[in-house]
């Protein structure tokens, strides 16, 4: 297989850490909104958890795009 | 402007080429962008202190919020103890958010979506961190790496992992600032180049993803503050 083609197959593959940082962030929120239902008086005082959460889980999915950046890119 | 949506990503020299050894210390836009930000804090911050007064004014008050909101994220996070490294934090949220906001503002520069600034930050966060820790504790901060409560027979996969998870710690860092910034100026300079495609309804959607983008601006920047109370009271409050 010509380099070229490979590194194009490889990048797009990489970007398969997006169903993790998907997966991840809904299940943030879904189980925060349940739980502010739950307990309203409580969900304001977990808000940046919640933040804290969600950056933390958006940023799995763009290590994957920092790897597809490398490999289109860097080698 | 060029089509390629990298392009606003280019660091090039304004002024004269400075040339000391094999190292290019030219001043680029990139610090010329770092200046204009810490410039813009001093300025905010100048200004909103002119007039105190006890009911403050509406500069005053922003002023304060940002100096509330640090204080407030260092005592929850790493208690009392981190009360000494409140200038440091405040300065480092500081200089994240307006950088960030900065590169917000269209035909700028956004310092932070270059890893070298953010590594250059995280790393010495780490350093820091590590310093303060073992000038605290001297050698028994390396307990930091032997979790209580772990079967003997675990310890050694236990610590080898611990021990790596210690050293990412500048790595992820820096990454998911530099990587979420220059993935949203990607994609809004990409959605930018659909507007007229998308027709008039369609056409205001880069104007929502403009308004995440000022979230995600905040949100990281509080993030990689936060994160570095968190190191932080690893650090002071040794407890397992």
């Amino acid at each position: 297989m010509e380099v070229e083609a490979a590194k194009m197959i490889g990048a797009g593959i990489a970007c398969i850490a997006l169903a993790g940082a998907g997966l991840g962030i809904g299940n943030i929120f879904g189980s925060y909104l349940s739980a502010a239902m739950r307990n309203p008086s409580a969900a304001q005082k977990q808000f940046p958890n919640l933040l804290l959460g969600f950056a933390l889980a958006e940023a799995t999915g763009l290590f994957g795009l920092v790897v597809a950046l490398i490999i289109l890119f860097a080698f | 402007m060029a089509a390629n949506p990298m392009s606003q990503f280019e660091v090039y020299s304004i002024g004269p080429k400075i040339q000391i050894g094999s190292f290019d210390l030219s001043f680029t836009n990139s610090s010329l962008f770092m200046v204009l930000t810490v410039i813009v804090i001093s300025l905010f911050f100048i200004v909103a202190t002119q007039k105190k007064s006890l009911v403050p004014n509406k500069m005053q008050l922003i002023a304060e919020m940002a100096f509330e909101f640090v204080s407030k994220m260092i005592s929850e996070t790493a208690g009392k103890d981190a009360r000494p490294y409140f200038p440091f934090i405040l300065s480092l949220f500081l200089f994240v958010l307006v950088a960030n906001l900065l590169g917000m503002l269209p035909y700028s520069f956004t310092v932070t979506s270059h890893i070298i600034v953010t590594f250059a930050l995280a790393f010495f966060i780490f350093i820091g961190v590590t310093v303060v820790g073992f000038a605290k504790h001297g050698i028994s901060y390396l307990k930091l790496f032997v979790p209580s409560g772990v079967p003997i027979f675990l310890l050694p996969l236990i610590i080898v992992i611990e021990v790596i998870s210690y050293l990412s710690r500048p790595v992820s860092l820096s990454v998911r600032l530099f990587a979420n910034m220059m993935a949203g100026h990607t994609m809004l300079k990409v959605f930018g180049g659909f507007v007229v495609s998308l027709g008039i309804l369609g056409g205001w959607l880069p104007l929502g993803l403009t308004g995440l983008e000022l979230l995600v601006a905040f949100i990281q920047a509080y993030v990689f503050a936060i994160l570095t109370c968190i190191y932080l009271n690893d650090a002071l409050n040794l407890h397992h």
